[in-house]
């Protein structure tokens, strides 16, 4: 996936301008970047979303539905059962219903959800319905699953429980992953490559490869060698701010 | 056993303004030719109930044909009004018309276009009914979430596709408001148009009036109250069973 001089602007406020991105196939990259950087704008682009006003993105490959979006809150339809939630991609694509229920449920034992099939959103809790939300965007087996900042509303013990999850799914999966967030720890607990964006004009401040062992899990959250890692991250955020 | 004590609030001042209303005529405190007994409104509806009861049918089947017209109409007018921001600006100002027009100068002149009897009556039902169907359906319509329209447009969704499956079942709510308001409003444009040019509980009213007869005139609107009320109660049962599994305002 290549972005070449993407530029976007709202109205009259320019949002991104200039950015030159290449993310590989496989990677897990999160974007980093105060509030109103055009992170989100970003994401929505490369979801084929919104359009650039001027500039490319070519991704690789060009197949319709290989894109999967993950919003920052759960955003299920509250009227349809968790297990028709998780269907509803595949319903919208317009598989058949034994196939798409089978998938479904397939995703919802990826994210541990299996025997909540019949219940409705307003039963579950903020981290239940992100899962469902995750088993969502997983039944089309995307290429390129896209997330924005979705963990953000929830406590921290959900959050770290999803990131390891996502990580998981990840690894297995070997789909690309492009997840926006603020938090630094988050970023640097869960990508390979992190990008922080500046304040203003979605120019690209910095751009590391993280040097972390490719297992995370809760033991690295102690690690010195994550803390390091976050402490540069931080302090390119920092001169943004 | 719980719903019926939750209504016990609710009768409490009905009970206390019938026991005053009945004293205070009694006592000679109001002119029975102003305000009747509730004693006697009972006894009103006990001798005239065959004709207050094909009455009551009458505006029943009247009030209801054009409750459904209105929301059949205002839905469709609504999604149609929906489909695109020049629409609403080139239509949405008719469409509140049917808001401000003063049903009782233009009830004869539905019956010079519709002719005495029951179609006056629904037209006069509809008109008045129309546009908290519009106007509700529409701006639950209008405000599904931008997130939830992005993930239908994700996976390829066509417009009647994404009407079908989120907007129209996000707006339900709304909607359901929409014919709250409406059904109370139907029996009200019923009653009118009966006024002017109909049989039924509107046309009871008419007549009794001429006649002094306070009592039948209380008799006749009180079953008109209970029609709007039985109305409403349809609504708020088709919102239970439509909205209980999800939305807030049908759970406990």
């Amino acid at each position: 996936m290549q972005l070449k001089g993407v530029r976007k602007s709202f109205d009259k406020l320019v949002v991104i301008e200039g950015m030159d991105l290449e993310i590989a196939a496989g990677e897990f990259i999160a974007i980093l970047g105060p509030s109103g950087c055009g992170k989100s704008t970003l994401l929505r682009m490369l979801a084929r979303l919104a359009e650039p006003d001027s500039g490319s993105i070519a991704i690789q490959p060009e197949e319709r539905f290989q894109t999967a979006f993950v919003f920052q809150d759960a955003h299920l339809l509250p009227w349809r059962s968790v297990l028709d939630n998780a269907a509803l991609p595949l319903e919208l694509m317009g598989a058949a219903p034994e196939t798409r229920y089978a998938t479904a449920r397939a995703a919802l034992q990826q994210v541990s959800l299996f025997e909540a099939e019949d219940r409705y959103p307003a039963q579950l809790s903020g981290g239940m319905r992100m899962r469902v939300s995750l088993a969502r965007a997983l039944v089309t087996q995307p290429r390129l699953l896209l997330l924005d900042e979705p963990f953000a509303a929830l406590d921290e013990i959900t959050r770290f429980r999803l990131d390891i999850q996502l990580r998981e799914l990840w690894r297995t999966r070997g789909i690309t992953v492009v997840f926006v967030t603020h938090s630094i720890s988050e970023a640097a607990f869960l990508a390979n490559r992190a990008v922080v964006l500046a304040k203003r004009g979605g120019r690209i401040k910095l751009d590391r490869h993280l040097d972390l062992p490719v297992e995370r899990n809760d033991e690295l959250r102690m690690d010195p060698r994550l803390g390091q890692e976050m402490k540069v991250l931080l302090g390119a955020m920092e001169e943004e701010s | 056993m719980r719903r019926l004590r939750s209504m016990i609030p609710a009768l409490i001042p009905l009970v206390v303004v019938t026991a005053a209303a009945e004293l205070a005529v009694r006592y000679g405190l109001v002119k029975s030719y102003l305000v009747p007994a509730p004693s006697s409104v009972l006894r009103a509806m006990i001798e005239s109930r065959e004709e207050l009861l094909g009455a009551l049918l009458t505006t029943s089947a009247s009030a209801l044909a054009g409750f459904v017209l209105s929301t059949v109409m205002g839905i469709a007018i609504a999604v149609f009004l929906s489909s695109s921001r020049a629409i609403q600006r080139a239509f949405y100002p008719y469409a509140v018309f049917f808001q401000t027009v003063p049903i009782i100068a233009i009830a004869p002149l539905l019956v010079i276009w519709f002719g005495y009897g029951m179609r006056t009556v629904v037209a006069s039902a509809f008109v008045v009914s129309i546009f908290p169907v519009i106007a509700n359906t529409l701006s639950g319509i209008l405000s599904t979430e931008p997130a939830l329209r992005d993930l239908f447009r994700l996976y390829g969704a066509s417009t009647p596709v994404t009407l079908w499956k989120l907007r129209f079942p996000a707006a339900l709510p709304q909607i359901l408001t929409g014919l709250r308001v409406a059904s109370g409003l139907a029996v009200i444009g019923a009653i009118v148009g009966e006024f002017i040019g109909g049989q039924g509980l509107g046309s009871v009213i008419d007549v009794a009036r001429t006649q002094q007869r306070v009592d039948k005139v209380f008799a006749a609107v009180l079953l008109a109250s209970v029609l709007g009320l039985a109305l409403f109660g349809l609504i708020n049962l088709l919102s239970y069973v439509t909205l209980r599994r999800w939305h807030a305002s049908e759970q406990l």
